[in-house]
């Protein structure tokens, strides 16, 4: 029993950027019903400062390490890493947000608070060290989520994403608190370590199914989350009919604290079982980079061609995961940051080329780029070639670490199939090279406006961040690597 | 800063420099190119100065680290053989300039800086000396070509530079796995260092381990080779491209798997290589007599140059696996006269192409007539290609073809038919393109050789014959390089690489 139920001030400090979201947030909903509908953007103003402070408050805590609210949350370089990361992907995602927005008629601020809340969830995922918490966290991310991928809720793709996203969402969280409930019936805890330190002290004995099927479900919970394998379907539908922002939020944000706690649960909890669920994640991530690599080769629409795209890195990180070793945590940390980057940048140029209405989506529509925007089509190249994972950018190394935690764990067929898979990729993603200066220039590109305002912002920050991070990968790595050993 | 660092940043300035250049301005965008190119080819004649021509040692070296964890380091160097490539490289961009002047007329500016983002790698491919570093300079390469075929290239150009992107990396990530592998085993990337481990056996590799690594390396460079059955998607590479395109293509890319196979197959995976070899060979000679054979019956002339280039790729890759002194010598002296006389013969290809608008060899005949001098220049390059004596390639088909009958007396003797199949080729296309009654169509288009089209193909004529009367002028450094690898294969004794190769090198270089 703590004695006082008043926190200490380290333990809020701690618990900092999740308190500044949320204030931010609620204050957005509180001032949304008082300014005019015209002026709802000026929220976004908010949204962006409160982003600021909370990433202030996150690195900032990181100077006072340590667990907070009797060890349900834990700040580590870890969590720090992934709150950093989460709130750079809330500060990107409002600047390309602001003039979709307002293109669509869709100004309101709801929106800024619904990112603000998501975010939230996705920092407290990012730190939480107890089953209940990342169940906490992952409902205030998704819940937020859903509504998020429905917000243009006159379109009927915008809807039927919510509606999927939704269903399937929140079928996959009961499956993870089936699984926390069984794991508290088989050790009598939800707190990582204390699981962790059951499941080590009992070896190989006891109820070995049980301990399986409640890693299984709690994998499947998580799985959803990551797009993996066999859980990877609804990703392109709803990819396709979110907001093109949202897209890009959902691939980043919501993923990244997703791969965080599916790393923090099967690293640190289930490590003492890691013989068990090697081979259920060696499958599963061979299948989800076959899977999602080979059907995007046949796809049209960017959207869909993006989304598939995504589930085959969620396979490439599943390989890191997989290896379960520190440098194999550490890729998954630099991956994500290198993804994030580069995927942002390519849906914000996405949602440029789309215009009003998300019109023109078909890779088709891209043709002429290289002449008529040499600038828009090289930064939109960088971004794939950093996808395909060509060297001197973010995606290559990420590759590359990914790969060599796996080679040094002795997953050599994963590796080896894993490679060819992703040269397989290089096809889809040059097609949109090929088409942007390649082909005869189409109608759709010819009135384009100029990259501007937050969208230029955006794509300018990704496209930097991914060559910086191909050139000095150091920069973000050797923070990786300090970190990369989870408290345990 | 030492020159060779200079010889890597000045095509990263020129490219940066280029892509400022205002879109409407093309002259100036052709002369800052040509500027550049030729100064950083000034820059690269200067390594020749300050080289040391009798060892086998890595010169002009610099080391400094790049990414901490893992341990990979800025490593670049030059010895003897990759002196040489980097000057092939550094002394084709400003030809591919020149011969571009016309032909490229739309997107000048970014074609430019394609064509010096390419020197960039392809220099940095061959000094690097970290594996790590070698990967990215491969791939960095990659990338600038694709655009170079893809935009400015012929009606199936999306076609050949899509094929040729994903040959190339489907190659290069099984490459990429053996490097994490051999780093995961070693600790280094360093190529200095993992050689050092491997000769003293501090790093032993077992049997099974050793030739899956090998065949690793193996597949990514045979496939940029091209070696047979692989090098399909060389023709339609060298068709669709720009000329530019496929003389930096013939001329300096191949040569990256040709160098990749001498650099670290032969050396880091001596077991492996010879126990290897046989196939290898037989695909080599394969190669030689198919490539000639299907170069015979081409009715179109850069396809037949594309041919050409796979049988004259064979014997470099025979001389390379014949594991004697002159056969490498041979091999990587044929890598340097390729790149030239196949270079040129693209390069007048594209002259006649840019002039008929026609690449078929029945739209041509009678070009003598009114292009005599197009027309002695090409029959110069004709027969350095066929291996004239007194001409580049017969000194390397000859060493190549005197290394192999060391080995094995048949692979000689097969090898010897594709030079006297080259004959014929090259022979009957200059026949049907240049004799007989010249038409109304070709005496309209073919005016001679213009200044600046002299100005790009007399270097090359001057280095045939250099290259051909005065071989010392190049060998030595080659042969001391070559020397260690010959020495490293045949007795696999445990030697301080370092220690005992610089005394081999003036041997070899005494011996001839």
């Amino acid at each position: 029993m703590p004695d006082s139920f008043i926190p200490s001030s380290s333990e809020l400090f701690r618990l900092l950027p999740e308190i500044t979201l949320t204030l931010a947030a609620t204050l957005i909903m509180v001032l949304s019903p008082l300014v005019k509908d015209r002026e709802q953007n000026a929220l976004g103003y908010v949204c962006f400062y409160g982003f600021l402070a909370a990433l202030a408050a996150a690195v900032a805590s990181h100077f006072d390490p340590g667990p907070a609210f009797n060890n349900l949350i834990v700040v580590d370089g870890f969590a720090t890493f992934f709150r950093v990361l989460v709130i750079v992907v809330g500060i990107l995602t409002t600047l390309s947000s602001y003039q979709y927005l307002r293109r669509e008629n869709a100004d309101s601020g709801e929106y800024y608070a619904l990112l603000m809340f998501s975010v939230a969830g996705q920092c407290l995922m990012a730190t939480a060290n107890d089953l209940i918490m990342i169940f906490i966290g992952l409902e205030i991310s998704s819940i937020s989520s859903y509504v998020l991928a429905g917000f243009l809720r006159n379109r009927r793709q915008s809807i039927e994403a919510a509606l999927k996203y939704f269903l399937l969402g929140s079928f996959a969280t009961a499956f993870l608190l089936y699984g926390v409930a069984w794991i508290y019936g088989i050790t009598g805890s939800t707190h990582l370590m204390v699981i962790r330190s059951a499941l080590a002290g009992r070896g190989a004995q006891g109820p070995g199914i049980l301990l399986a099927v409640a890693a299984a479900l709690i994998f499947v919970g998580f799985a959803f989350k990551v797009s993996a394998w066999p859980f990877q379907t609804w990703a392109p539908d709803v990819y396709q009919g979110a907001p093109t922002p949202v897209t890009a939020f959902l691939s980043a944000g919501p993923k990244a604290a997703a791969f965080a706690v599916l790393v923090r649960v099967f690293v640190t909890a289930f490590g003492p079982i890691s013989n068990r669920w090697e081979p259920l994640l060696w499958i599963s991530a061979l299948a989800t980079m076959v899977v999602g690599n080979f059907a995007a080769l046949a796809q049209s629409n960017i959207k869909r061609l993006l989304a598939y795209s995504s589930i085959a890195h969620a396979g490439y990180v599943l390989v890191a995961v997989t290896a379960h070793s520190e440098i194999g945590t550490a890729a998954v940390m630099f991956y994500m940051a290198a993804y994030a980057l580069m995927n942002i940048g390519a849906f914000a140029i996405v949602s440029h080329i789309g215009r009003q209405g998300e019109r023109y989506l078909d890779v088709e529509d891209f043709a002429g780029l290289g002449e008529r925007q040499p600038v828009t089509a090289a930064l939109l190249s960088i971004f794939l070639l950093s996808l395909i994972g060509v060297p001197l950018t973010a995606g290559f190394f990420g590759k590359f670490y990914i790969f060599r935690a796996a080679l040094q764990a002795d997953l050599v067929w994963l590796t080896v199939l894993g490679l060819l898979t992703s040269a397989v990729a290089a096809y889809y993603y040059l097609r949109i090279i090929v088409i942007m200066y390649m082909h005869e220039p189409a109608e759709t590109t010819a009135d384009l406006p100029p990259l501007s305002g937050g969208l230029a912002a955006t794509v300018w920050c990704s496209a930097l961040g991914t060559l910086l991070f191909g050139i000095f990968p150091s920069l973000i790595l050797n923070f990786a690597g300090n970190s990369a050993l989870l408290a345990r | 800063m030492t020159l060779l660092n200079l010889c890597l940043a000045l095509p990263v300035a020129a490219f940066l420099l280029l892509l400022m250049v205002p879109r409407g301005r093309p002259g100036l965008s052709r002369w800052t190119a040509l500027a550049a190119s030729l100064v950083i080819f000034a820059v690269s004649l200067g390594l020749l100065l300050g080289f040391d021509r009798s060892t086998g040692e890595f010169q002009f070296e610099t080391n400094i680290p790049w990414i901490s964890a893992p341990p990979i380091r800025y490593h670049v160097g030059l010895d003897g053989m990759s002196l040489w490539l980097v000057l092939l490289s550094t002394l084709l961009t400003p030809v591919a300039v020149l011969i571009s002047w016309r032909h490229i007329a739309t997107r000048v500016k970014e074609f430019y800086a394609f064509l010096l983002l390419m020197e960039f790698g392809l220099v940095g491919v061959f000094v690097a000396l970290d594996l790590f570093l070698f990967y990215v300079f491969w791939e960095v390469s990659l990338v600038p070509m694709y655009f170079l075929i893809g935009i400015w290239g012929h009606e199936r150009r999306i076609y050949a530079a899509v094929k040729f992107f994903l040959y190339t990396m489907a190659g290069s990530v099984l490459m990429l796995a053996a490097m994490i592998y051999l780093y995961n085993m070693a600790g280094t990337f360093d190529y200095g260092l993992l050689m050092a481990d491997l000769v003293s056996g501090r790093l032993e590799l077992g049997h099974a381990e050793e030739s899956l690594l090998f065949l690793a390396f193996f597949i990514a460079f045979a496939i940029k080779v091209p070696l047979f059955p692989l090098h399909t998607w060389l023709p339609d590479a060298h068709v669709e491209a720009p000329t530019a395109g496929s003389v930096i293509l013939a001329s300096v890319m191949l040569k990256m798997g040709c160098y990749g196979l001498v650099r670290f197959c032969l050396p880091m995976f001596p077991t492996a290589a010879r126990d290897n070899a046989p196939w290898i060979v037989l695909l080599a000679i394969v190669g030689i007599i198919y490539g000639a054979l299907v170069a015979m019956v081409q009715p179109n002339m850069k396809k037949l140059v594309a041919y050409s280039s796979v049988s004259h790729l064979g014997f470099v890759v025979l001389g390379i696996f014949s594991f004697t002194q002159l056969g490498l010598d041979g091999a990587v002296y044929q890598m340097l006269n390729h790149g030239i006389s196949t270079g040129a013969l693209f390069i007048l290809v594209g002259y006649m192409y840019e002039r008929r608008h026609s690449l078929e060899i029945s739209d041509y005949g009678g070009v003598a007539t009114p292009a005599p001098n197009l027309a002695a220049v090409f029959l110069i390059t004709s027969l350095a290609s066929l291996g004239l004596p007194t001409l580049n390639n017969f000194v390397g088909e000859y060493l190549v073809l005197q290394g192999a009958a060391k080995a094995n007396f048949a692979w000689a003797v097969f090898a010897a038919i594709g030079v006297i199949l080259s004959a014929c080729y090259l022979l009957w296309l200059y026949q049907r393109a240049f004799f007989g009654e010249a038409g109304d169509a070709v005496r309209s288009h073919m005016s001679d050789l213009r200044p600046r089209e002299w100005a790009a193909i007399l270097p090359l004529i001057v280095l045939m014959v250099w290259m051909g009367c005065a071989a010392q002028t190049f060998l030595p450094p080659i042969s001391a390089v070559n020397a260690r690898i010959v020495e490293r294969i045949e007795q696999g004794v445990v030697v301080q690489v370092r220690n005992v190769a610089p005394v081999l090198g003036e041997e070899a270089a005494h011996a001839r």
